[in-house]
Parts: structure tokens; C-alpha cells; sequence
């Protein structure tokens, strides 16, 4: 078959309706008698919680209702343990998830204590001044290191300590191996990852339609189906009585995953109490304490080299904040630990890490989900072993790449989805040569570098790589129909916020059905359209979805095929489906639409053959047996002012390996995209803690988002791996541009200063940061 | 993030907004552009029982040139300011300082007035009119008096404004001759308040040697602050590149006391202090030269 919608840049299908306004987001929807909420937070990071007085609040005209704990009832549990930790022999976990209100104690800054419905959010907030809380403080435990000391105070009382979770995974032997080792090196590194802040903070809008015993819920979820599912069951109700549609969603980015966040439980309940709809959109300063983060670790890392450059082994041991509950398990931790691998062939691993209670703020998956973390410890122990071996830093990276022949590679650890950690293909030198070459790199180092050092300008380049573990299972569904207009209509489970499904979908379906996309109307997270599933994350949507739509756009071609041949009294095999018909193959005038083919097989009157199913219409499933291996390179050309430590970024590559590309223009936006969310990352933002638990910089004046100014054009190229877990050779990229920029900017930066003693060690770093590790560094900035 | 309850006035003629500020002194807070004050009325940092806006006063909006200088009326958006070849003609200092004031949308809405008034240390505006020498015109309903910059600015988002007056316009006086002006500043991001900013002015005498030299500062203290000392290291004296050097230093480690917070140290302000001070002097100094 021709291939004309697969792999084509083609405009996004959902565009037009977004630059005029005419999506549906949460906060448009309007219901009458509707009321709105909001929540009573907390202002300490740690206390004991002795008593709520609501009754002045209770007395503001408008004010409806007022909820705390109590008032729950038996509906108040906490919250579903929603990734249980994997099989991994030597793991320890404490299960200690959110709480709907606050009941006893305080954990968080922002965690919620109750919740007032008025007649408008202005009047909502207005009463919640009015709440008198008897509190008593107690210390709260916020660093890492210090957290796990015997005398620390305990996030939960229950536990002996603050540990949440320990786990050990182990490759070979690296204390063997170590011994024989020719290099070692060592050192302690510190990444933080910050908040996601979606342009579109949260919200959940409740109708509890009593006459038609039926819960429609509009939420701001990755993962509609699951927060269906769990929220029928809270409530007492059946699976068919709730609907929860995810309409368009202002950005994802992990933190909307199906949290069963407080608001999205108790907003529900609320409105089936009142019997009203009920209201609440998450403000931007709640989006930073009510919504969950990601946020630092800290690893005490060592690499065994031979004196040629080649890894022997790795150990890394580290600490991972997983904030005041842990509902989502170990996937981010385990990502950091199986994404340190990288593309690299190391035979001995031990790497240990233990994730620790404190008072912040729930640490879940954002975007890159802990494997920026270990990327940057394994390409920071390489960039740091090329020097000391005075090796070249790409070439140290070659002579390190798993080979063509390696795959399917065997890393012998556990992932995320509880399956070994086995790359299932890649080819990791293309994308490196390509990189290398289009930022120059010879030149730059050899010509370009000295002549500019000369002028007294202080640039350097980085370049590094990664992979990212995509497309994990367990699995997606679809269903294909062709309407009686000739209209295709797709629906699947999965919840979108941006990512072009729209489009990228319409072209998975239009490659079987020969049907512009236009005509192709896809429907994503509306549990009334498709109720099984699981939801957008890690990079599957493409992956998982896609498959299953494909496989159901596989199996509506063959009906079509099968109806055409007999209406038109032609071998299938001599049909070509395109412009919407099906034509005998150089007769095109002997043709029949898709349309009229869907309405013959749903006849009015007459008889069907037996056994015959009405329409044209496919529903199917794509489960792959575990994730598919992205792999990529990033390169870069930065300038800094040595003076005031100002930095600008001359130049930004990547070259990218996704499988086989169903749109690269929307591919690139994904990458661009990424890209600008690492460099904030890496560059801007950081959640700024006290000792006090208090986050100091809960706004955007302080909390630096890169704007369009700050973030340049990323020109990129791509290399085909398909797959071969899926049938259409796909892997994720969704995460693929915000996964390597911390090492990225440490490799740059210490090129552009090696007139410097610097080493980065740390991210995200700033200019501040840099002119005072060169104070440390005794080098000071002239 | 929503104000708490208030009342709300429009007067159209300054008249009437100065007798609604009369009435309710303490209570009331004008709304200019509201690029400062809605946003702690959000937080419920500010909770005005009276929001007077002053947005429909007409006549509080103009920029035109008169014998003693350019006159500017408190209303006028950062955006005309921007844009205006009166301003880039006369004042070529605030013209380059004004696309460093937030962001473009910002500036759209956000007045001189208000900017002045709110009096922010990290503000680029009160800086530009301490280096001019601006005069501004306060009137209430029972004064009507004119303060210099330099008189008006008394502490962290404090000025001399009573509760019951509204800053109406502001007067920048014509430059003297072998003047040179200029402006830089740092930030974190392009828009952002500056880590730290430079306001430097430079006149020459006959000989070519400095009669006269401003150095104000913004970010480094509680307003912006004016690095007397090296203003005073450079009277007399050719500006040399060591003579700025030195000056520069002596403004970094003399003048300021600058704070520290979670962008900046009071270290790393010092020394944005010392490399804005001699970048701007040395500009200021060639546009001097050059001009007439
Ligand atoms: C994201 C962001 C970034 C910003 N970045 C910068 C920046 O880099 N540099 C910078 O200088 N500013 C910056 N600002 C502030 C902006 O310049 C504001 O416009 C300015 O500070 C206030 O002007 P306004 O007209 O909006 O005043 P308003 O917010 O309306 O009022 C501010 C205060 O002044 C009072 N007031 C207003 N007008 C008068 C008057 N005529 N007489 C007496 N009192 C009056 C008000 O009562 C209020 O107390 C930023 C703002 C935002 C939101």
C-alpha cells in the first residue's frame, strides 16, 4: 500500500478549534445551580491537627456547605496504593498514600483540611478565612539525608522511620569487578527536578443527575478510565452510572495521571450530597503545593574503567524524596535506577536506593519521571572519566554504545512495568555521528573553540546521550467505526493534553481506510465512548493506543474490503481504498464510498447473511509484552559572559530515534516542547524548600519558567529503529526532549569555563550558582 | 487566589477622584494598570475595602514637550512610553530602559504612575527618574505640590504619597550638554525584575573631564540607591577606563548593602553592581562625547 498519511507532516486536526476558542476545557463548563469549591489548606509541613471550627464560616451568605474529614464519613480512605512496587527480590516498601482531608495530622504544606461550597469561588474563598484550626507544630522533616537520622521526627507516626521504600538491583559483580578495575571514579551528585506546571492548572467539575442515577464528572485527568472505575466503586455506584470525560487539557506532563488526588475525590461526593454540581478549578499558587512534584535526589555514585575508556561497572546508591505519601510507588526511583544505563553496555551494576518520607509536597512521575536523574549521574561519570583518561568525550560514548548486534539487550535489572529491563532494539552511532555533525563538532572544537577563547569569549559545547524506556503496557483499546456519511469516528480510553492525537491517530486509521483525515473524527478520554483502558503516560499513547487503533483500523479494512469485493464483484485483492472509496485498481470508475458500504451492512429491512454483524465497525486491544527503547543525542553550543555568569544558547540539536515516525512535524513540536521543559529544569526552575517546609517560591514570579525568549529553535533529524515489539514499529517520544538537558548544560558550561576549576555536580544550576561554585573553586569570575 | 470583597468607584475627572480619595484616605487604593496591585489583591496581600479606578481620567494620560522638559502624565502606558519618538528624542535614557519593564503584555496596561507609586527597589522606573532629575506633581484635594525623584522615594515600597494623594505627572527637566546617558540591567529571564540594573549618567566639561556623573542602582537596597562614592570619584577627573574601573569597584563595595535571595547573592549582586556600573559609565561616556 501507497503510504500517504503514515510518516507525513500533516497540520494538526484539532488546531483550528483551539486558536478559536471552541475547545472544552474544564473550567468552560457551565451547569446551572452550579456551585463552586474551594479548599481549606494547611500552612504547616508538620502538625497535629486538634480541632476545626466551621461555624463562622458556615454563616457567610452563600456559603452552602462546609466539609471536613468527619463529615466524610465512611467515604473517607486514603488513597489507592496506584502502582504497587515490582518484583523485585531484595525491596522494602511502606504503603503510605493521600488522604481525601486532612484528619489528625498535617504532612504538607497545601495538604487539604476542608472544603467550603459556595454560590461563587469568590465567596468560597472568602469563608475559608473564616475556619479556626486548633494545631500543634511539630518539626518538620524536610532534607533528604537528614530525614533518615535516628532522632528525625516521623511523617508517619506508624513507621519506625522515614523510610518509605529500599530497594537493591543488581547486574554481575561490581565489588569483583571494581577491584580489577584500572580507573575509579567517584563523586557525589544532586538532581532536582521541579513542578510540571501545566499551563492549565487542575479542576473537576461533579453532576449527580439523581432522576437518571448517573455521576458525570469533567476532570483534568491523563487517565480517565481508571478514575472512573476507582470513583464508582468509592461511591457505591455501577461503572455505567459514572461517566468521566477528560475534554482538552491545558498540559499533562505526569502530575494529571489518575491521582485520585483529594479534590477528585471529594468534589464527586460532594455533588452527590448536595445534589447540585459542584466546581473546582485549581489556582496557580494551590498548583504548587496541591499538585504533586517531582523533586530531588541524591546519588553517591562510582564508575570501573579500564584505562581505555571502557565501562567495567557502575555502583550507585541514592536518596529519593517521594514527598509527605508515595501513591504511586517506586516508578520514579526505579526509572532513575534502570534509565542511569543509558545506551551503554555496562556489565556490572549495583545500584541501591532508598526513598524517604518528608514534609513536602507528593513526588509523582513529571515528564522524564526520575530518568533525567540517573542520565545525568551516568553521563557526568563519563564526561568526568574522558577527562581524566583524556579521552574524547564522544568518543569515550562510542566506545561504550551497546552494539547493533546486542539487541535485544538484557540489562538483568527490573523496570517500571515490572517486566526485565530488555531494550528491544536501537542503534545508537548514527544518531551520534548525526549530532556531532550538525553542531560541528570537529571544527568547533578544533578552530571555531580556540579562535573565539582567543577573542576572550568563553563558549563550549555538549553533547550526550539517553534513552527513555517508552511505551510500557499494560494495554489500550480502540474501536473503528465508518459512519453512513463515510465519516470515520475513532474512540479510545486514553485522556490527551496535547500531544496531536487528534491528528497522529486520524493517520494510523486514514493509512487503512484511505480517508483524509479531516474525515476522521477521534475521541480520546470519554469513558462513555470507550470504557476500557488505561490512560496517557510514559510516553504511550502512540505506542499503546496507536497499536490497538491500528489493529482495529486493520480489521475495519478487511470488512470493508470484504463488502466492496462483493458489491463490486472484484477480487479484494484487486481494491484500492482511497478518497473515501473503494475502486478496482486501474478502474476507478467502478467504486462504491465507504459510506454507502456502512450503510448496506446496517440494513433497514430485507435479511442479512447469517452470522453477518451490522456495520462497519471494529473494536480491538494492543498489549505489548514490555516497553519499547527510544534513544537519543543532544548537542549544544553555549556562550557565558564570564563576567556576570550570564548564559546564552547558541545552538540546540537533537537527533532522535522514536521507531518510525507517524508525524514528524508533530514530532518535533514534542521535542521542542521537552526541550524547553529541560531547560527550565536544568537552568531555571527549582522548588525552593525552607527548614520550615515552607515552599518560598510558590509563584511564577519566583518559580522561573522559561519563556519563548529564553528557549531556543531546536533544529532536529531523526533515525528510524522500528520497534519490533509493535506492529507499527513505534516507540515513544514523548519525554525524549527534557530527559539529558541537566548533563547537557553541566558538559557546556564546564567546556565553556575549562579556563575554570569547575566541575557540575549539581542541577539545576544558574547564573548565581556558577559565580559562587567559582568562588568555592578559587577561581572567582574576573 | 480571588480579592476579598470591596467597593468599587470610576470617576472620570480627577476632581472626583481626588474627593472619593478624601473621603476614604486609608480605605482606598487607586488602579492604574493594575499590574501590581490586582495581583496582591489576589494574594490577599492588599484587601482595599475602596478601588478607585483611575483608568476613564482622561486627561491623565499625554506625553508632550514643554520649555522645562518632557511632561508625562501619570496615566501613560509603559507601552506609549515605549514607543514614543518624543520620548526616545528627549529622554533616550528611559526609552532604553522601557523594553527591560516586564513583558510586553504587561506593558500594555502598566502605568508610569503606578510604577512610581508602587515604588518596587527592583523597578526600573524610579531609577530612570532619579538619573534624570524628574520632578513629579502630587495633587489632593487640598495641595497641589511638585517633589524631585530623588526627594520621593523613601523605602521599600514607600513614598511620600499621602493616603489621599495621586501622583498626576511627571516632569523630566531637558539633559545639559555632553551629556551621555545609558541603561543596563540583568535578569533571570528576559522581562523578569532585574538581578540588578544600572542607570548612569555622564557630563563633561570643556576639557572632556566629568563635571558631573549619576550612578543609580536598582535591586541592590530598599529603593534604588545612588552610588555616591564613585559619583564622587569620578568629578573632575577623565574617565578613563581605569578611572571607571575603579569607580565601578567602589560602587559594588562601598555604596550598596545589597540583599540576598534565592536568585542572587548579596555577593554575586556586588559583583553584577561592578560589571553594570563600568559598562554603563563607559557607554554613558562615549554617548557624552558624541554628543552635542
Ligand atoms: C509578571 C510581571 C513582571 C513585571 N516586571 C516588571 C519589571 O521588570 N520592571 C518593573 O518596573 N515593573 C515590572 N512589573 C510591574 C509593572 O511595571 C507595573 O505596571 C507597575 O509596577 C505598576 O503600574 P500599574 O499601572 O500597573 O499600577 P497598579 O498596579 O494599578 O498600582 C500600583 C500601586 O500604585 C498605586 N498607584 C497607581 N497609580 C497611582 C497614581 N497615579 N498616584 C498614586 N498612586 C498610584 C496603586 O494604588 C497601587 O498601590 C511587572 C509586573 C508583572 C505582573
Amino acid at each position: 500500500m501507497a503510504t500517504r498519511y503514515f510518516g507525513e507532516p500533516i497540520k494538526r486536526n484539532e488546531d483550528p478549534r483551539l486558536l478559536k476558542g471552541e475547545a472544552l476545557f474544564v473550567d468552560d463548563v457551565h451547569l446551572p445551580e452550579m456551585l463552586h469549591a474551594a479548599f481549606l489548606r494547611s500552612d504547616y509541613a508538620h502538625a497535629r491537627l486538634k480541632g476545626i471550627d466551621v461555624s463562622a464560616a458556615l454563616e457567610h451568605e452563600g456559603v452552602v456547605a462546609v466539609y471536613t474529614a468527619d463529615d466524610l464519613g465512611d467515604y473517607w480512605q486514603p488513597g489507592p496504593l496506584l502502582v504497587p512496587p515490582p518484583p523485585v527480590e531484595r525491596l522494602t516498601f511502606h504503603q503510605r498514600t493521600q488522604v481525601p482531608l486532612a484528619k489528625d495530622k498535617l504532612r504538607h504544606v497545601g495538604e487539604p483540611i476542608a472544603v467550603v461550597v459556595a454560590t461563587s469561588r469568590y465567596i468560597a474563598e472568602d469563608a475559608l478565612q473564616d475556619i479556626e484550626l486548633d494545631v500543634e507544630p511539630l518539626t518538620p522533616v524536610v532534607g533528604l539525608e537528614s530525614a533518615l537520622e535516628s532522632d528525625a521526627a516521623l511523617v508517619h507516626d506508624g513507621l519506625d522511620s522515614n523510610l518509605a521504600a529500599h530497594v537493591i538491583q543488581e547486574k554481575g559483580d561490581y565489588a569483583a569487578i571494581r577491584a580489577k578495575a584500572e580507573v575509579l571514579i567517584k563523586r557525589q551528585f544532586v538532581y532536582d527536578h521541579g513542578a510540571a506546571a501545566a499551563m492549565e492548572n487542575r479542576g473537576v467539575v461533579a453532576d449527580w443527575d439523581s432522576k437518571a442515577q448517573q455521576l458525570k464528572i469533567w476532570d483534568t485527568t491523563q487517565a480517565p478510565i481508571p478514575i472512573r472505575n476507582g470513583l464508582a466503586a468509592m461511591l457505591g455506584l455501577s461503572e455505567s452510572q459514572v461517566q468521566v470525560i477528560a475534554p482538552f487539557l491545558g498540559g499533562g506532563f505526569g502530575p494529571k495521571i489518575m491521582m485520585f488526588y483529594p479534590e477528585e475525590v471529594v468534589v464527586p461526593w460532594i455533588a452527590k450530597q448536595l445534589g447540585r454540581p459542584v466546581k473546582w478549578i485549581e489556582d496557580r499558587q494551590e498548583n504548587f503545593f496541591a499538585t504533586t512534584h517531582e523533586r530531588s535526589q541524591i546519588h553517591d555514585s562510582e564508575i570501573a574503567l579500564s584505562k581505555d575508556g571502557r565501562i567495567l561497572g557502575v555502583s550507585d546508591t541514592f536518596l529519593h524524596d517521594t514527598g509527605a505519601y508515595a501513591p504511586y510507588g517506586l516508578t520514579v526511583p526505579i526509572n532513575s535506577q534502570c534509565t542511569l544505563l543509558g545506551p551503554y553496555d555496562v556489565p556490572h551494576y549495583y545500584s541501591e536506593f532508598k526513598a524517604v518520607f518528608t514534609n513536602t509536597v507528593i513526588v509523582t512521575p513529571y515528564r522524564g519521571a526520575g530518568r533525567q536523574h540517573g542520565v545525568f549521574v551516568m553521563e557526568r561519570l563519563l564526561d568526568i572519566a574522558a577527562k581524566e583518561l583524556a579521552i574524547d568525550r564522544v568518543e569515550i560514548r562510542k566506545r561504550n554504545y551497546l552494539k547493533p548486534d546486542q539487541f535485544p539487550h538484557n540489562h538483568e535489572i527490573i523496570y517500571q512495568d515490572f517486566a526485565p529491563l530488555i531494550y528491544d532494539s536501537g542503534n545508537y552511532l548514527p544518531a551520534l555521528e548525526r549530532a556531532a555533525e550538525m553542531i560541528d563538532y570537529d571544527n568547533f572544537i578544533k578552530t571555531e573553540q580556540p579562535q573565539l577563547m582567543k577573542q576572550g569569549k568563553c563558549v563550549g559545547l555538549g553533547i550526550v546521550s539517553y534513552v527513555e524506556g517508552t511505551g510500557i503496557g499494560p494495554y489500550e483499546g480502540a474501536r473503528v467505526k465508518v459512519d453512513a456519511s463515510g465519516k470515520i469516528n475513532v474512540a479510545t480510553g486514553v485522556g490527551t493534553q496535547g500531544q496531536g492525537h487528534f491528528t497522529s491517530f486520524a493517520q494510523i486509521v486514514a493509512e487503512q481506510l484511505g480517508v483524509d483525515i479531516e474525515h476522521i473524527r477521534v475521541v480520546t478520554g470519554d469513558t462513555s465512548e470507550f470504557g476500557w483502558g488505561c490512560g496517557t503516560f510514559a510516553s504511550r499513547g502512540a505506542v499503546v493506543a496507536g497499536n490497538a487503533i491500528h489493529a482495529a483500523a486493520v480489521r475495519v479494512r478487511k470488512k470493508v474490503l470484504k463488502h466492496a469485493s462483493e458489491h463490486l464483484e472484484a477480487a479484494e485483492e484487486d481494491l484500492v481504498l482511497e478518497g473515501g472509496k473503494a475502486f478496482v485498481k486501474d478502474v476507478p470508475t467502478k467504486s462504491v464510498s465507504l459510506g454507502e458500504l456502512a450503510q448496506m451492512s446496517n440494513p433497514l429491512r430485507g435479511a442479512v447473511k447469517p452470522g453477518s454483524e451490522p456495520g462497519l465497525e471494529a473494536t480491538d486491544y494492543f498489549g505489548p509484552e514490555r516497553g519499547a527503547t527510544a534513544s537519543g543525542v543532544h548537542a549544544m553550543i553555549v556562550e557565558i559572559d564570564p563576567e556576570t555568569m550570564m548564559l546564552e544558547i547558541k545552538k540546540y540539536i537533537v537527533v532522535h530515534d522514536c521507531g518510525k515516525v507517524i508525524n514528524p512535524m508533530i514530532l518535533e513540536g514534542q521535542i521542542q516542547g521537552g526541550v524547553a521543559q529541560g531547560i527550565g529544569n536544568a537552568f531555571y526552575e527549582e522548588l525552593v524548600y525552607d527548614d520550615d517546609g515552607q515552599l518560598t517560591n510558590a509563584s511564577f514570579m519566583d518559580y522561573l519558567i522559561p519563556t519563548a525568549n529564553d528557549v531556543p529553535t531546536v533544529e532536529s533529524d531523526h533515525v528510524e529503529t522500528p520497534s519490533p515489539l509493535n506492529p507499527l514499529g513505534v516507540k515513544g517520544a514523548g519525554e525524549a526532549g527534557a530527559i539529558p538537558v541537566g548533563p547537557l548544560f553541566a558538559q557546556a558550561i564546564e567546556d565553556a569555563l575549562s579556563g575554570f576549576n569547575l566541575e557540575i555536580l549539581k542541577i539545576p544550576v544558574s547564573p548565581g550558582k556558577l559565580f559562587e561554585l567559582l568562588q568555592e573553586s578559587g577561581d572567582g569570575a574576573q | 487566589m480571588k480579592p476579598a470583597p470591596f467597593d468599587y468607584h470610576a470617576p472620570t475627572t480627577l476632581a472626583e477622584a481626588l474627593a472619593l480619595l478624601d473621603e476614604y484616605g486609608f480605605d482606598a487604593k487607586l488602579l492604574a494598570g493594575g499590574q501590581s496591585l490586582v495581583p496582591t489583591m489576589n494574594f490577599r496581600l492588599a484587601l482595599p475595602e475602596i478601588l478607585i479606578d483611575i483608568n476613564h481620567i482622561a486627561d491623565l494620560a499625554f506625553v508632550r514637550n514643554e520649555d522645562d522638559g518632557l511632561h508625562i502624565g501619570a496615566l501613560t502606558r509603559h507601552a506609549e512610553l515605549e514607543r514614543s519618538e518624543l520620548v526616545a528624542e528627549k529622554a533616550p535614557l528611559l526609552a532604553e530602559a522601557m523594553p527591560n519593564v516586564a513583558h510586553s503584555q504587561i506593558r500594555n496596561r502598566g502605568t508610569i504612575g503606578g510604577s512610581l507609586a508602587h515604588a518596587d527597589p527592583a523597578a526600573e522606573l524610579p531609577a530612570i527618574m532619579i538619573a534624570l532629575e524628574a520632578r513629579f506633581r502630587i495633587q489632593s484635594q487640598s495641595d497641589d505640590r511638585w517633589i524631585a525623584a530623588s526627594d520621593f522615594f523613601v523605602d521599600l515600597f514607600t513614598t511620600e504619597l499621602e493616603a489621599e494623594e495621586i501622583l498626576t505627572e511627571i516632569v523630566i527637566p531637558p539633559l545639559p550638554a555632553r551629556t551621555g546617558c545609558a541603561f543596563l540591567e540583568l535578569a533571570r529571564r528576559h522581562g523578569d525584575f532585574a538581578l540588578v540594573g544600572a542607570a548612569t549618567r555622564v557630563t563633561l566639561d570643556n576639557l572632556g573631564a566629568c563635571s558631573e556623573a549619576r550612578i543609580v542602582l536598582l535591586s541592590v537596597g530598599n529603593t534604588s540607591v545612588r552610588a555616591v562614592l564613585a559619583e564622587q570619584s569620578l568629578q573632575g577627573k577623565a574617565l578613563t577606563g581605569q578611572n571607571i574601573r575603579d569607580a565601578a569597584l567602589i560602587a559594588s563595595d562601598q555604596d550598596i548593602e545589597p540583599p540576598a535571595d534565592m536568585h542572587a547573592t548579596e555577593k554575586y549582586r556586588r559583583q553584577l553592581t561592578k560589571v553594570l556600573a563600568e559598562r554603563t559609565l563607559t557607554k554613558a561616556l562615549e554617548r557624552a562625547t558624541s554628543a552635542p
